[in-house]
């Protein structure tokens, strides 16, 4: 073991020294350590603060959204003028929400969420901050490439948000934007939305690239890949799925750009028609080419939004449990497995494009394969709390909310892999269930306890305990009623994307029609209104609680307040330029806890083995 | 505390940091241009028979461009062993020269993008298709000028490698007679839409290329002054980025000029 | 790199102010294996000029043959320009997904695109 230690040579101390002391070392000002840093975790706070803010803003576009659904073209309530005086009255007349921006919207909506919201929050800032620690890493490997990943996402964000206020509106095409409806809609706003994409396809390439070396090149000594925590692996396969499966979408986004600016027609059919005339293309495209290559980052996308989450909630649950995770190579196997199959399940969004039965058959098949290692890696989860003793704190709570949620919304995504049972429930409110319930009571949740469990990390203090509950059982309580009611509105025939809620097909609009929306149904819009009103509500608890806790919480006055094993813990709090003050040794797995004969309930991944002959550390059986 | 690695390779995996990256990022770079070659293969297949172009492209030009790329690898290839053993004349004399060649293949390009754009399509009121090079298209005047021919049908103008000898006359249009007329931008047709665009992102691929390895000619020679190895592997990771431009053309120049 | 490291075996890797004399031997060596591999390149790039004014019987048949000429170009450029062929493990792991993953992109939608369902207007 020592003899593959000191096969790397050593860091060059001499600046590690000067570094720490702060007189020698120059700190940089406002701009340089804060809006154009290369410190990993000024980015990772960067990317975190930024993305929060989209989450934020996403957010109120759906609260808008439900209150169009629910009561379709009345001016919506406190927001409705400024909505007219920002958009103008086309867009929002007399505060009520047009057809048009109710697309825009929709198309906002996802797009903001995924790439702006969780993904940053996720991969970016998480990773950015807690993996160089992780791993024992001074900094990612490339610090510059790593501030041009943040500056182009921050630019691709302004982009998509600028888009709104041009003649004509943001994107209306949906998130996936399928052409040739985003080639035809007569708004610019599509190209903003193409642009803003390819921006932030190249933010993530670069954070990929980043991240992918630094986790080869950068471990600590001693830190083989079979002691790297969870949440490293995590972030390691997410970086893969990103390198590998978003130039696809970048080269179909340029296509589409083409189409839309220089009136090519990758995707656009001979004959096509739209507003009832011929369309002036060449045709010859192919409209099935835009959804498979779009799916091809999309659905690899669906575990970029999933695996960190996972390893959030593996790291604070070994750490709330007091003892090592269970299945640990189960857990790396299952998210390479996931990695892998991933790229090979997209076609199963497109079983009604009018798909042959055998390739039908194969999508179909990798599809039920890959839920295999979701399930073992629940599974792992739910079986590390077995005999521990659980401490119930704030993260351990989201922790512990998020493998029922997620395991619903993994569960009902079954029925959606099956093309039979996807044919009847595609693009209804069954999928917007299923996949929020994946996406928001399940990664947000890990991502809430993230910054619950990391911000003592970040500034020494605790958030409030008290205000982290009643934040949770908002959140628990009201994410359910919000989305619990979409799996009936979906089975009810109800489809997604209608902007006035589905009230043209209601019983009520159309007496004696069969198959219409019954009027339970529709009342449930009410219902989820009031759950996202009140859901947004919850929220403030957070937002005060994090503001206030930078300042005024409560001092941890240890830099492992969680008495955590891995490395990030056993830095200075807050780490310091260059985050420790030698290179630290790894000499254990991740997940030492509770190890029998041990003083401490946890053994930290750098504490050297005890030089007594110790008790044996892997229990002996019988008893 | 250093990066460590950024100089030296890492014992267990045997590179420097900057190579796992730009390999990486290549890697990322063949899914981008991959999708795009899948993007041609399933419009050329769905193109009717006997509607995809042939011969289109002014293969003098192409093949020139084919063998500067190639010239310029071998060169940036030198520049590299060049560094390597420590004689930086040599380096400043091969890296002048792939900026040079990256530069001349831009120019090319250039002058080809120019001939499309300026070859017109002409649908003339009596049925017949006049194509070819604009000569004088002077919104002034009430007649246009073309270098080129007469077709009966579109079908005629697809396959140009059949035609032998076709005979180009100048040809004197009156706007009166024009119904439509068309450049062969990439709005003309799928060939031409997938000829801009991958050729078009290939050109961008050079013009980045170039800023990098003039970026290195110049200003940052510094960093050799400094720590010459690892300007050494800066050029080596240029380099590796630069054979894969050319790997790229490599494809694009069946795909689009031979058949 | 590792042609330039067998070739000047017992120095160092490039260590600054080592003995110049001992390198120029190895540098013409290099530059002899360049220049062949610029003239395979060359001659593949006639080859393939060639290929394409051969006589044909309909283009799939010219088009594989002048992509295998493509392919032996590519594999000369990657092999040796690029030193692919004396790569580390990790290179070769990372470009293995890669083609692994751009071969079921480029496989899975030609396929799909091909297997449209039987009585409809796309069969």
């Amino acid at each position: 073991m020592d003899a593959i230690v000191e096969q790397f040579p050593p860091y060059r101390e001499r600046e590690a020294h000067a570094a720490h002391d702060g007189h020698a070392h120059h700190e940089p000002g406002f701009w340089r350590g804060c809006v154009f840093s290369t410190d990993h975790k000024v980015i990772g706070i960067q990317y975190g603060f930024t993305a929060l803010c989209f989450l934020l803003f996403g957010f109120f576009l759906m609260l808008m959204m439900r209150w169009q659904i629910a009561h379709p073209g009345q001016p919506v309530p406190v927001l409705g003028p400024l909505l007219e005086k920002m958009l103008g009255p086309t867009q929002a007349p007399k505060g009520a929400i047009s057809a048009e921006l109710y697309n825009s919207f929709g198309a906002m909506h996802g797009t903001i969420m995924i790439f702006l919201g969780v993904v940053p929050l996720a991969f970016a800032a998480f990773g950015n901050y807690v993996v160089p620690l992780m791993i024992g890493a001074p900094d990612m490997a490339f610090p510059r490439v790593n501030m041009a990943s943040y500056q182009a996402y921050v630019l691709g964000g302004i982009v998509m948000l600028v888009s709104f206020f041009i003649p004509g509106g943001a994107a209306q095409a949906g998130w996936t934007s399928y052409s040739p409806l985003a080639t035809s809609i007569p708004t610019d706003g599509q190209v903003f939305w193409l642009i803003g994409m390819i921006l932030l396809i190249t933010s993530s390439l670069l954070g990929a690239v980043n991240f992918i070396a630094t986790i080869i090149q950068l471990r600590a000594p001693g830190m083989t890949w079979l002691r790297l925590p969870f949440f490293v692996w995590a972030q390691f396969v997410t970086a893969f799925l990103l390198l590998l499966a978003f130039p696809p979408l970048e080269a179909a986004g340029i296509m589409q750009l083409m189409d839309r600016v220089a009136h090519t027609s990758f995707f656009l059919p001979t004959g096509l028609a739209a507003g009832g005339q011929l369309a002036h293309v060449s045709g010859g495209g192919s409209p099935l080419l835009w959804q498979h290559l779009f799916w091809f980052l999309g659905h690899p996308e669906v575990y970029v939004l999933i695996l960190p989450a996972m390893g959030i909630v593996c790291e604070i649950i070994a750490n709330n449990t007091r003892k090592p995770i269970w299945g640990y190579k189960s857990l790396v196997y299952s998210t390479l497995s996931i990695g892998f199959l991933s790229f090979i399940v997209w076609a199963h969004h497109m079983y009604l494009t009018g798909m042959g039965t055998k390739i039908a058959t194969f999508f179909q098949a990798t599809t039920l394969a890959i839920s295999i290692p979701s399930v073992i890696i629940l599974t792992c989860l739910l079986i590390s709390l077995w005999g521990g003793s659980i401490r119930f704190n704030t993260p351990m709570l989201f922790c512990l909310a998020f493998l029922p949620m997620f395991g619903i919304g993994g569960l009902t995504g079954l029925p959606l892999g099956l093309a039979p049972a996807d044919i009847y429930l595609h693009d209804t409110y069954y999928v917007i269930a299923h996949f929020h319930y994946v996406v928001a009571p399940g990664t947000i949740f890990a991502l809430f306890a993230g910054i619950y469990y990391w911000l003592p990390k970040m500034t020494g203090r605790r958030m409030n305990e008290f205000w982290g509950r009643v934040h949770f059982w908002g959140s628990f309580i009201f994410m359910n009623v919000v989305f619990m009611p979409m799996f009936a509105q979906g089975m009810e025939g109800m489809l997604r994307r209608m902007a006035d809620g589905g009230a043209n097909y209601s019983a009520a609009r159309v007496p004696g029609v069969p198959d219409t929306l019954p009027n339970d149904i529709m009342a449930l819009h009410t219902w989820i209104l009031w759950g996202a009103m009140c859901l947004g509500l919850a929220q403030i608890p957070f937002i005060i609680n994090l503001f206030w806790s930078l300042k005024h919480g409560e001092e941890t006055h240890s830099d492992n307040p969680w008495q955590a094993t891995t490395l990030d813990w056993q830095t200075p709090t807050p780490p310091p330029h260059g985050n420790f003050a030698q290179v630290p040794r790894v000499y254990r797995g991740p997940y030492e806890y509770s190890v029998p004969g041990h003083d401490t309930d946890f053994t930290p991944q750098n504490e050297p083995e005890i030089a007594k002959p110790a008790a044996p550390r892997i229990s002996t059986p019988a008893h | 505390m250093d990066i460590p690695y950024t100089v030296e390779a890492r014992p267990d995996t045997g590179v420097y940091n900057a190579k796992v990256g730009i390999w990486l990022f290549l890697s990322s770079e063949v899914m981008l241009f991959g999708a795009l070659f899948s993007a041609y293969v399933l419009i050329r297949v769905g193109t009717p028979a006997g509607e995809w172009p042939h011969g289109w492209q002014n293969l003098t030009l192409g093949t020139l461009n084919t063998v500067v790329l190639a010239l310029s690898a071998i060169t940036t290839l030198m520049a590299w062993v060049a560094c390597k053993i420590r004689q930086f004349g040599k380096f400043q004399f091969f890296h002048g020269c792939t900026l040079l060649l990256g530069l001349t293949f831009l120019c090319i390009k250039m002058v080809e993008y120019h001939q499309h754009l300026n070859h017109y399509e002409i649908h003339l009121t009596d049925g017949r298709i006049a194509d070819g090079d604009m000569l004088q298209n002077n919104p002034k005047q009430d007649y246009v000028v073309i270098k080129g021919r007469y077709a009966a049908y579109e079908e005629d103008l697809y396959d140009l490698r059949a035609q032998k000898n076709l005979k180009e006359t100048e040809i004197k249009i009156p706007r009166s007679q024009i119904k439509d007329m068309q450049s062969y931008g990439p709005w003309h047709n799928d060939y031409l839409a997938l000829y801009f665009t991958l050729t078009g992102l290939h050109a961008l691929h050079i013009l980045g290329g170039s800023i990098v390895i003039g970026y290195l000619w110049g200003p940052g020679r510094r960093l050799w002054k400094t720590d010459p190895e690892r300007f050494t592997n800066r050029v080596e990771v240029s380099g590796l980025f630069w054979h894969f431009v050319d790997l790229v053309w490599i494809f694009l120049f069946p795909v689009l000029y031979l058949t | 790199m590792d042609e330039l490291k067998t070739a000047q075996p017992g120095t160092a890797r490039a260590a600054a102010g080592a003995d110049p004399s001992g390198h120029a031997v190895d540098f013409h060596q290099y530059l002899r294996r360049c220049l062949y591999v610029f003239l395979a390149v060359l001659c593949a790039i006639g080859l393939m000029i060639f290929a394409s004014y051969l006589p044909h019987y309909g283009w799939a048949a010219k088009v594989a043959l002048i992509l295998a000429v493509a392919c032996v170009n590519a594999f000369l450029v990657a092999g040796f320009l690029m030193h692919l062929l004396s790569e580390k493990k990790l290179i070769y792991t990372l470009l293995g997904f890669t083609a692994f993953f751009f071969a079921g992109l480029m496989g899975l939608t030609i396929y799909a695109m091909h297997d449209m369902p039987v009585g409809t207007v796309f069969h």
